[in-house]
């Protein structure tokens, strides 16, 4: 079997990857594509923990059913936002959209 | 004995409330109800808090002598920490007197409100206020701590700021309460100082918290000064003494019986029970007790003279109330609690009939206040008359009418009492008190002829003049019954001499013994009978002369002599008319110097330079904008910043958790 370090090592590098994506890329699509990488790392090391740890429950395995449903929400929440934006300033670049300075 | 003591506890708490009760229900529906009912209730409600007195009363004689005081808790009020005031209620020598006078005049005035009300668009209103005030005055003179006693004490200056304005459509009445009112709060400003540092002192404002505190050396010669210092500006005010007497002459805009009851027979003399109650406290404070004998000489003296000359017969009235309880404060600033007390209620009765004589005249008089137009109704008023002429007699002091029996004690204790801290000043208070007296003796004697004498009405108006008549039976009833005790009352406390140490008559100060031998013991008196009889007859000679002087001035109509006299010593009448000028002092005190100091200093200067331009504008608008713009460098508008800067922090928290 498969030792538990592994998926964690996994997670965290796959977390770093989403994160690095946020705070890189301008586009808003690869943004919200690196948030559901993130997303998806602690779904990973959530089952990981729960198949390894805590045999005897179903904790880990509800909560990333949660996110996964709550993740699919947001993505099309944020989508529709994206839209929106798009129509309005025809751009889905996030350094564009900067009406909030100060 | 102990059945007595369960009595009073029993009936206590009622005697206050029948007037609460009389007030909720006229204040409430009082407009809806049948004239005849509003008086019946107020007026049932005065009376069956009188006859409860007389039983509570009654009661409390038949307790053996130290065991006269009865407390009851009706419940506990505040509780926080160590400081606790529990609302309750103590019957002792001193607030039954109270309560007699207090319920028993009252009622009588309620009585005689029925007629002088009579047809008042507000009829109800006014009995409310009535019995709003004497639900006040109770708990007032009740209350067995100082915190319950200033309810009273702020709520008969309520009741008395509603009565004075009572005709408030005139702005003057509702100017004049409001300066009532006004004068009246300098004064409560230093009796709740007062209350603070007994609080700091003794963590208490129980009256026998207070005496065990001063017996056990607690409160010290310094403390009590400040204290009683303090409390005596209240008593200023409350009492109408100089420099705060300016409202009670004012406050005659009222409706006269509420001249009769609040100004001249009860709450004015709130300042002298109060000090008479805390006499242990006020002992132990010479200086304290020097400036209110003086002040109180002073205030008997001044006033005395400035009615002198009044023309308004109430006014003449007011200044003679100001000018009495100058004598109460000579009274109990020389020691002599028992005499100042005995005072006040001997005062209460013959000023009250004096009042509500005053008040039948008005009405006789059709509403015209002005002595010069009035004289000859000795024939058209018989029992307005007789009455004002036995309180006259009274007020002045003449033997065997009670004026005489109180103003002689006060003025020979003034003369006798050693005071510790200028030993001379005893000749200036009796000096002042027996000139005081020699003027009270001409200003009522003036008024009476003025009134009653004097040859026929100077009213030009005939038509008026022939519908003069005597007053309806309501306000004769009051008058009679004032002025039969305006007579004996005083014999409740007959002068040593008169019986030379044979107990009987002297009942008046062997039942408040128990409250203030002990203070009274700590004030060296001279005894010396032969001087004590020298100067009761100087005083009475004084009195005499004054009243042939007065008789012969304003027995017939106003003569060529009193004119001359009048043109003669003008500047000193016109400085009197005009009341030595004080309102207008006061008036320009505030007026040029406190406002104009207040628009072109404190405004102009202070407010609008300094505050305004340098602080707001300069100090605190240039910080906040400062700050803003530094703030608002973080403001990026970039999304991705503002997650870098979120992350970066997590990491930094995270690293400084793990360390």
């Amino acid at each position: 079997m498969v030792s538990l370090n592994l998926f964690i090592a996994l997670g965290i590098v796959l977390f770093f990857i989403g994160l690095l994506g946020v705070l890189i890329r301008r586009n808003i699509i690869i943004i919200m594509i690196s948030i559901e990488i993130m997303l998806n790392a602690i779904n990973i090391m959530l089952v990981a923990f729960n198949r390894y740890k805590f045999i005897e429950n179903n904790d880990g395995l509800t909560y990333s059913f949660f996110i996964i449903a709550v993740a699919a929400a947001e993505a099309s929440v944020g989508l529709a936002i994206l839209i929106a934006v798009y129509r309005k300033r025809k751009t889905v670049f996030v350094n564009k959209l900067n009406t909030m300075s100060n | 004995m102990s059945n007595n003591k369960a009595v009073i506890m029993n009936l206590l708490p009622l005697i206050p409330m029948f007037p609460l009760i009389g007030m909720i229900i006229n204040g409430l529906i009082g407009k809806f109800l049948p004239k005849k009912l509003v008086h019946l209730i107020a007026i049932t409600a005065l009376l069956a808090s009188f006859t409860t007195s007389v039983i509570v009363v009654s009661k409390l004689v038949g307790l053996p002598e130290d065991s006269r005081s009865v407390s009851i808790e009706i419940f506990k009020w505040i509780n926080v920490g160590s400081f606790g005031v529990s609302f309750s209620f103590t019957l002792d020598q001193l607030s039954s007197i109270m309560l007699l006078v207090v319920t028993g005049i009252g009622g009588l005035i309620h009585v005689y409100s029925v007629g002088y009300m009579n047809g008042d668009k507000s009829y109800s209103r006014f009995f409310t206020y009535l019995n709003l005030f004497i639900f006040a005055m109770l708990l007032l003179v009740l209350g067995s701590n100082m915190l319950i006693m200033f309810i009273g004490w702020e709520g008969v200056g309520l009741a008395s700021y509603l009565l004075i304005g009572f005709w408030f459509e005139d702005s003057a009445n509702a100017a004049a309460g409001m300066k009532a009112f006004i004068v009246n709060r300098i004064g409560d400003f230093g009796f709740l100082i007062g209350m603070f540092i007994l609080i700091l002192t003794i963590g208490n404002l129980d009256f026998n918290s207070i005496k065990i505190a001063v017996d056990s050396g607690i409160i010290t010669g310094t403390v009590a000064t400040v204290a009683t210092m303090l409390f005596f500006v209240g008593a200023m005010g409350k009492s109408a003494q100089i420099p705060l007497y300016v409202w009670l002459p004012d406050a005659m805009a009222g409706p006269t019986p509420v001249s009769a009851l609040i100004h001249a027979a009860t709450m004015v003399t709130a300042g002298v029970y109060m000090v008479v109650r805390l006499n242990f406290l006020f002992i132990l404070a010479p200086a304290t007790m020097t400036v209110i004998a003086l002040i109180g000489a002073f205030t008997a003296f001044f006033a005395a003279s400035i009615a002198l000359v009044q023309n308004d017969i109430k006014k003449v009235l007011a200044y003679s109330t100001v000018s009495q309880l100058g004598y109460m404060f000579l009274g109990v600033g020389v020691g002599a609690f028992g005499g100042g007390i005995l005072h006040l209620v001997t005062h209460a009765f013959f000023k009250a009939t004096l009042f509500l004589g005053a008040g039948s005249v008005i009405i006789g008089m059709h509403h015209n206040q002005d002595m010069r137009n009035m004289g000859g109704l000795k024939k058209r008023m018989p029992i307005t008359h007789w009455t004002m002429l036995i309180a006259t007699i009274a007020i002045t002091g003449v033997l065997p009418f009670s004026g005489f029996i109180s103003k002689d004690e006060i003025i020979w204790r003034a003369f006798a009492s050693h005071n510790t801290i200028i030993p001379w000043i005893n000749y200036v208070l009796w000096g002042l008190g027996a000139l005081a007296a020699m003027m009270t003796s001409f200003y009522m004697w003036r008024l009476y002829y003025l009134t009653f004498q004097s040859g026929e009405t100077r009213l030009k108006d005939h038509h008026v003049v022939e519908h003069i008549k005597e007053s309806p039976k309501s306000m004769t009833f009051a008058l009679v019954v004032l002025s039969f005790f305006a007579i004996v009352i005083g014999w409740i406390g007959l002068p040593h001499l008169f019986y030379h140490g044979k107990g009987i008559f002297n009942s008046f100060h062997r039942w408040l013994e128990p409250l203030v031998s002990e203070s009274e013991a700590k004030i060296h008196v001279v005894h010396n009978t032969g001087l004590e009889w020298t100067l009761m007859i100087v005083v009475s000679v004084l009195v005499y002369i004054s009243f042939f002087w007065a008789r012969k001035w304003y027995r017939k109509e106003i003569s060529v002599n009193t004119k001359i006299w009048a043109e003669a010593l003008k500047p000193i009448h016109t400085l009197l008319y005009n009341k030595y000028f004080v309102d207008e002092l006061y008036y320009w005190l505030i007026d040029k110097l406190i406002l104009q100091f207040s628009h072109k200093v404190l405004w102009k200067t202070i407010d609008y330079i300094f505050i305004d331009n340098i602080i707001i504008n300069g100090l605190v608008a240039g910080g906040s904008k400062t700050l803003g713009f530094l703030v608002g460098l973080f403001q990026t508008g970039k999304l991705q910043f503002y997650a870098f800067v979120m992350v970066a922090a997590f990491f930094f928290i995270f690293y400084f958790m793990t360390l």
